[in-house]
């Protein structure tokens, strides 16, 4: 019988009476109490895993029933904006009306399809951009002495301190053409006239790589520094270069900490709404952007939820295949 | 080579003519105020098997740590096959290792892990499956190539790492504690199968150790370490029977030392008064030391006799009650207390089976020892 997952107490108490009951022995009764002794213990495992069900299912699973019923229905210009799903005609009979319309919608009209693909686009450049500069932060953070790494850490936290739309306001200041470097750079005389830098893509690069930049080196730095040095120096030993054995020993014992850091940066990226309204230009297609116009704008909450429905289809099903194929290696580690 | 028929007359370090494999001149390593290795000059010939026996701390890890390269000295030079090793990093050393963790790569399976050191030097496909399935062969792991590491043993692991470490055929071997993880059984049945791939291969090694069991069956030459000195070199028989200093007699195997003052001092035989018995001492060699000196006389439990009658022979003698007695199968451990109430162990062979005269507890009895089985270990 498995004990994993049962929270200590619990264990050491059945343990306990299971090790009682052995020692007052007898058969069937004996049994019964043992069986009973084991309903108890699976029951204080369920609870256990209850609690974080019970959360997604109230904070997650019903949120979303509630956006794909939205998103079956249609606009009307009601209180609120949507036909009811289903109502009683008479009293007595049940009429169910289901419009697959809004997601035909979504894929007859190409504004949408281009500002998906845009988003992804956006959202992988952006991800990458973060592996190339978190890595060696990580990288270098890991083999810091412990006094250091604690500062280290320290700073790569200390953003979060301020407010995420602040901060992402404080790049206007310093990119709009009157902003902190064009001033510099003019006051230099480098440039006579100030470089267009806000409500470019590059600022929503920019922005995004700033923003998340802290996720990517998170989990990096959790695995590096999990990274024993002996297996470093035993690729030494056997003939490889400091480059050699970081490429075939640091980066693929990494991965998983790429794989964990590219996620928390890729995700939120790609339904990322903030930094491209800021800082991108008008005409700046990202899903996030498209939603939004579509709620607030249009008024139209059924084609919103099903942007929504169909933005969460596209980002669950890769990663329930990444995460049952991580699963699957971890199983095989243990 | 050396196998064990000749393995009496292979002894390098006797040979003025022949050069040192691996030369260490006046090595130090300081870590901060810390003092990990202190002054050790040592000479370590082609094809021995040298072991750097110590106690945890006493800087025979350091020692070896900076014959791979992966610490320098603070002072001092190594040379290997008369190399200056100072500028020389790990990866361009003629030395391989063996760690005490394995350190085996956990992303790579066996054959890769193995192949490691080769897929470096650029050879060929063909080339590194046949040398990669040859070192398994050697190590009796082909089975388990297609594995990866968490899916083997301890022992398996073991095997692993030494062949990974032997595929680039290095002249000198480094083993750091290469037994520690195995059982005692596996333990000792790989100490032998490491010394034939010794003898097969010809490689030199030196191997850290702090299980002097390992040591002397391992080793052509034990060096012993204490607090970063090297206070011993010499043979496991040297090591063993004419231990130069009380910390070698003491950490190697079990002694009784007795404290006494040399009362008699002839060229070929000297009297030691043995301070807390009314006892003399009488040792067959010379001593050097000086006369009215204090010294130390130690004598090897298995080279007391304990026996109920009184023997004939004056000097060499004690008598005292058997305390404790330990039936360890082949041997049996005594522990007898003398009059002034300290105690001396003595080691007995069971030679009969259910010997019903076996001395037991209680008894009173006497030991004795022949003039050659004492070491006297100046202060």
């Amino acid at each position: 019988m498995t004990t994993r997952g049962i929270p200590a107490f619990t264990r050491k108490v059945t343990d306990q009476a299971e090790a009682l009951l052995k020692r007052i022995g007898g058969g069937s009764f004996h049994r019964w109490l043992r069986r009973q002794a084991r309903r108890i213990r699976s029951m204080g495992r369920g609870a256990v895993i209850a609690l974080p069900y019970a959360w997604l299912l109230a904070f997650f699973l019903i949120p979303f029933v509630i956006v794909l019923k939205i998103a079956l229905a249609e606009a009307d210009i009601a209180q609120p904006p949507y036909t009811p799903l289903w109502e009683w005609i008479e009293g007595q009979y049940l009429n169910v009306k289901i419009n697959l319309g809004n997601f035909a919608f979504l894929i007859q009209d190409s504004l949408y399809w281009k500002a998906y693909l845009n988003s992804v686009k956006v959202a992988l450049v952006s991800t990458l951009l973060c592996l190339l500069l978190g890595y060696p932060i990580a990288y270098g953070i890991a083999r810091a002495s412990p006094a250091r790494r604690t500062i280290l850490l320290m700073l790569v936290i200390l953003p979060f301190w301020t407010s995420f739309l602040i901060r992402v306001y404080a790049w206007i200041g310093i990119l709009k053409n009157n902003g902190l470097i064009n001033n510099f750079l003019m006051w230099l005389g480098v440039i006579d006239s100030p470089i267009v830098m806000l409500q470019t893509d590059f600022a929503v690069y920019l922005g995004i790589v700033y923003s998340y930049l802290p996720f990517m080196i998170l989990p990096l730095y959790a695995n590096l520094e999990k990274l024993d040095e002996t297996l470093l120096e035993a690729a030494y030993d056997l003939g490889c270069r400091p480059a050699s054995a970081f490429l075939r020993v640091t980066l693929p014992l990494s991965v998983p900490g790429i794989i964990a850091g590219a996620m928390l940066v890729f995700i939120p990226a790609v339904g990322e709404f903030v930094i491209p309204a800021l800082l991108g230009a008008p005409d700046t297609l990202m899903i996030g952007r498209i939603l939004w116009d579509e709620f607030f704008g249009n008024r139209d909450w059924p084609v919103a939820s099903a942007v929504a429905i169909a933005l969460l289809l596209l980002l669950v099903i890769p990663i329930v295949i990444l995460q049952h194929t991580q699963a699957r290696n971890a199983e095989a580690r243990s | 080579m050396p196998n064990f028929t000749s393995f009496s007359t292979f002894e390098p370090w006797k040979n003025a003519s022949e050069k040192p494999y691996v030369r260490l001149d006046r090595v130090t390593k300081k870590f901060g105020d810390f003092v990990a290795v202190n002054d050790v000059s040592l000479d370590i010939y082609r094809q021995e098997l040298f072991c750097l026996l110590g106690a945890s701390g006493c800087g025979k890890s350091t020692l070896l740590r900076m014959l791979a390269g992966f610490e320098e000295p603070t002072s001092g030079r190594i040379l290997i096959d008369d190399v200056d090793m100072a500028e020389i990093p790990p990866y361009e050393r003629p030395v391989n290792m063996m760690f005490q963790s394995y350190a085996l790569f956990p992303h790579m399976s066996v054959a890769q892990n193995v192949a490691f050191g080769l897929k470096q030097e650029k050879l060929s496909g063909d080339v590194i499956r046949s040398r990669v399935d040859e070192m398994l062969e050697l190590v009796k792991m082909t089975r388990f190539s297609k594995r990866k590491p968490h899916q083997l043993s301890g022992g398996q692991r073991q095997r692993v790492a030494l062949a990974r470490s032997l595929i680039k055929r290095p002249k000198l071997l480094l083993l750091d504690e290469p037994l520690a993880a195995l059982d005692k059984k596996l333990r000792e049945h790989t100490q032998f199968e490491l010394m034939n791939i010794q003898e097969q291969l010809g490689v030199t090694f030196i191997v850290v150790t702090h299980d002097q069991q390992e040591a002397m069956t391992l080793a052509t030459r034990i060096g012993v370490m204490d607090e970063g000195y090297i206070v011993q070199v010499g043979t496991p028989t040297e090591i063993y029977e004419f231990p130069g200093t009380r910390f070698v007699a003491d950490f190697i195997g079990s002694v009784n030392i007795f404290e006494g003052m040399i009362t008699k001092d002839e060229p070929d035989h000297v009297v030691i008064h043995m301070r807390d018995q009314d006892a003399d001492m009488y040792v067959d060699h010379g001593v050097n030391a000086p006369p009215d000196a204090r010294v130390w006389a130690a004598v090897r439990p298995e080279k007391i006799h304990i026996t109920r009658g009184k023997p004939e022979q004056s000097s060499n003698v004690l008598e005292g009650v058997v305390k404790e007695v330990a039936y360890m199968g082949d041997f049996s451990i005594y522990l007898v207390q003398l009059e002034g109430g300290r105690t001396v162990r003595v080691t007995q062979p069971n030679l009969r089976r259910g010997d019903p005269e076996r001395i037991t507890w209680d008894e009173r009895v006497f030991l004795h020892w022949l003039p050659s089985s004492i070491v006297v270990l100046p202060e």
